[in-house]
């Protein structure tokens, strides 16, 4: 597998005076799934774009499987689009629709015939070769539009937020679907969407971007674990900040100062050596507890329950404790209105599940 | 009673589209469905004399038109110049209207109120001014002449064919304009991205995407303008000469100078259906065309 299949190197995209693609570069695998998440004006999809060559860059050049594409029109490209709303040509059927990027490919009748046929049950459309876009639902639509880029057997496939238009259930089945699809067949993906959890759930790899930036990339375990800035953290699930400064450094540990909590030691995941410098401590809801007596975790804190929510497979506490003043945490133990007397509660954090943020 | 009607009217779609269409119902069939009665009437008349109609039916009049050559002819070339008129305006317009829907991101209105900007004037003082331009001293071949480019003014741009297809193109270009820019403007843009990532190059994209795509407002465009075209009878009068006359200058004299009612109404029925038929086969034709292409 060759690792640096995609090279994206010093890429920038201005648009007047917005820098949608700001000097970015980094490498993409062979056969790998990698989602571009971030929220809307991000950057993501003119990266996308630049791809595809439907954008050309200001600066810096785009390298795929060896050769130089940065200034090669969409056509040349070996790369297909399943676009946002699909793009499924209004005036031709289904078949017609898969057939049209085989034209250029000088296949024989015969060729053109298999590989429609093979790709339509790929992606489970068989039958619906006549229908048209009109008669169609949005899942098939979005069936059809991958199906139209798979069957041009593209060396990388692009995909512009396939997936927001589907209600909720139809769009988790399409993850499953789309992930195994694209273990099948060993295309690379590069996937762009702003919902965090689609593209940690299905990515090998993801680059979370803001304001024209790469701002982490790595795997979604280690992202959801690791985040390295206060936006990734904030972005990727849910979490609550602490603000610290840091105090002496002892091996793998660091004392940090919480503001109204104290000091703590703390495992020095940043690598910070200098004392009294500004860092934010984030903790995810699902690793306190809540509980109505007190526990021996490392921090316990007595709060008042301010709100909850009920999600069906957990439920989410809002709480106010005389040391902070909004936390969020989660139980998946069910707690009615009776358990917690005059929403008093006990709130248990281990340091081991604080990690540090650079303040940015 | 009163009551009864409310309630019926409250529940009832037809009497509702009824009444919102009875003033255009009204209109028309007073100034349009009795006056064309009238003429297909008098269409199978007799003039016997210059003030003396004879009322007894007869198809005689259709005949006479096919033996009058004139007459015959003037019809095939009406046709023609509507024919080279559309072809001109469409061809035109199409860009400027591909333009503004693809490439103009702001101010998309103002562009075509500024396209349209010509036609706040009347029609007539529009074919006035085509007059000054193209006359034998009328602005191109006074500026020739000054620039030593012709000794002598070209004649061909005045009184003739070319002076009556000129006006006609530019008098109706907004009313292509509207249409095709409204059909441009609804395709999808991502469909044009999708065919060229598809392989296909700009020019393939056009013939396979936005043309067929775009096939309402080029019919709409080729409707608007052939119909009225053919029909014009005020450029030809006053632009056209001899040569660039057309059958509705003649009808226009069988009702006025020549007095020959029955055969004018009988030409003016002809052209009708003429016209009829042409737009059917011309839509049908494109439309067959393109989905040969696509």
């Amino acid at each position: 597998m060759n690792d640096s299949f995609i090279q994206i190197n010093g890429i920038s995209k201005h648009f007047g005076n917005v820098k949608a693609v700001d000097d970015v570069s980094f490498q993409i695998k062979e056969g790998e799934f990698f989602s571009l998440l971030g929220p809307s004006g991000c950057g993501k999809t003119t990266l996308l774009r630049l791809l595809a060559g439907f954008e050309y860059p200001t600066s810096g050049n785009l390298l795929l499987d060896g050769s130089d594409i940065t200034a090669l029109p969409p056509d040349k490209r070996p790369t297909n689009m399943v676009f946002q709303n699909y793009a499924i040509f209004p005036h031709i059927n289904v078949e017609k629709n898969v057939q049209f990027g085989l034209r250029k490919l000088g296949l024989t009748n015969d060729e053109i015939a298999k590989r429609v046929k093979d790709v339509l049950s790929l992606v489970k459309l068989e039958g619906y070769e006549e229908r048209y876009s009109s008669q169609l639902s949005g899942g098939q639509r979005q069936r059809v539009a991958l199906a139209r880029a798979l069957v041009r057997q593209p060396k990388v496939l692009l995909l512009d937020e396939p997936l927001g238009a589907l209600d909720k259930k139809l769009r988790d089945e399409m993850q499953l679907e789309l992930r195994t699809l694209q273990k099948e067949i060993g295309i690379t993906f590069v996937f762009v969407t702003h919902d965090q959890q689609e593209a940690i759930s299905m990515s090998d790899r993801v680059a979370v971007m803001s304001e024209g930036k790469i701002q982490q990339m790595s795997s979604p375990n280690e992202l959801y674990k690791n985040p390295q800035n206060i936006f990734v953290s904030d972005f990727i699930g849910e979490t609550n900040f602490l603000k610290a400064k840091t105090d002496s450094k002892d091996g793998e540990y660091i004392n940090v100062n919480i503001e109204d909590l104290g000091s703590f030691k703390i495992k020095n995941n940043l690598n910070i050596s200098e004392n009294a410098s500004d860092v934010i401590c984030s903790v995810r809801p699902e690793t306190m507890m809540i509980d109505k007596e007190k526990s021996d975790w490392d921090i316990c804190l007595e709060g008042k329950i301010k709100q909850t929510s009920y999600l069906g497979e957990m439920t989410k506490f809002y709480v106010e404790t005389k040391e902070i003043e909004k936390i969020i945490t989660v139980s998946s133990q069910y707690f009615d209105n009776q358990s917690f007397q005059n929403g008093k509660c006990f709130i248990s954090i281990n340091l081991n599940d604080i990690s540090l943020l650079n303040k940015k | 009673m009163l009551q009864v009607w409310k309630s019926f009217y409250a529940r009832s779609d037809p009497a509702k589209a009824y009444s919102l269409l009875s003033p255009a119902l009204i209109l028309v069939t007073l100034a349009m469905l009795i006056p064309l009665g009238l003429m297909l009437s008098f269409s199978f008349f007799t003039q016997v004399s210059f003030t003396e109609i004879d009322y007894s039916f007869t198809v005689q009049r259709y005949i006479d038109f096919f033996q009058k050559n004139l007459l015959v002819s003037l019809l095939i070339k009406s046709v023609k110049i509507s024919f080279i008129v559309t072809f001109v305006t469409l061809l035109t317009a199409y860009p400027v209207c591909y333009y503004i829907a693809f490439y103009v991101k702001k101010n998309k209105m103002l562009w075509l109120v500024l396209l349209t900007l010509p036609f706040w004037t009347s029609y007539l003082l529009r074919v006035f001014s085509w007059k000054i331009i193209l006359g034998t001293k009328g602005v191109i071949n006074s500026s020739l002449i000054n620039a030593g480019l012709l000794s002598e003014p070209l004649t061909f741009l005045m009184y003739s064919e070319t002076a009556v297809i000129i006006t006609l193109t530019h008098a109706w270009a907004a009313f292509a304009l509207l249409p095709l820019y409204v059909s441009l403007d609804k395709i999808d843009f991502s469909l044009i991205e999708a065919a060229r990532d598809l392989g296909l190059s700009r020019l393939e994209t056009f013939w396979k995407i936005t043309l067929p795509l775009s096939l309402p407002g080029i019919i709409g465009a080729i409707l608007i303008i052939f119909i009225p075209t053919v029909g014009d009878y005020v450029t030809p009068a006053l632009l056209g000469g001899t040569d660039g006359r057309m059958l509705s200058n003649m009808i226009q004299a069988y009702f006025g100078k020549v007095n020959n009612l029955p055969l004018g109404a009988a030409s003016a029925t002809i052209m009708l259906i003429t016209v009829a038929i042409v737009t059917m086969i011309v839509s049908y034709t494109t439309k067959k065309l393109t989905q040969r292409i696509s």
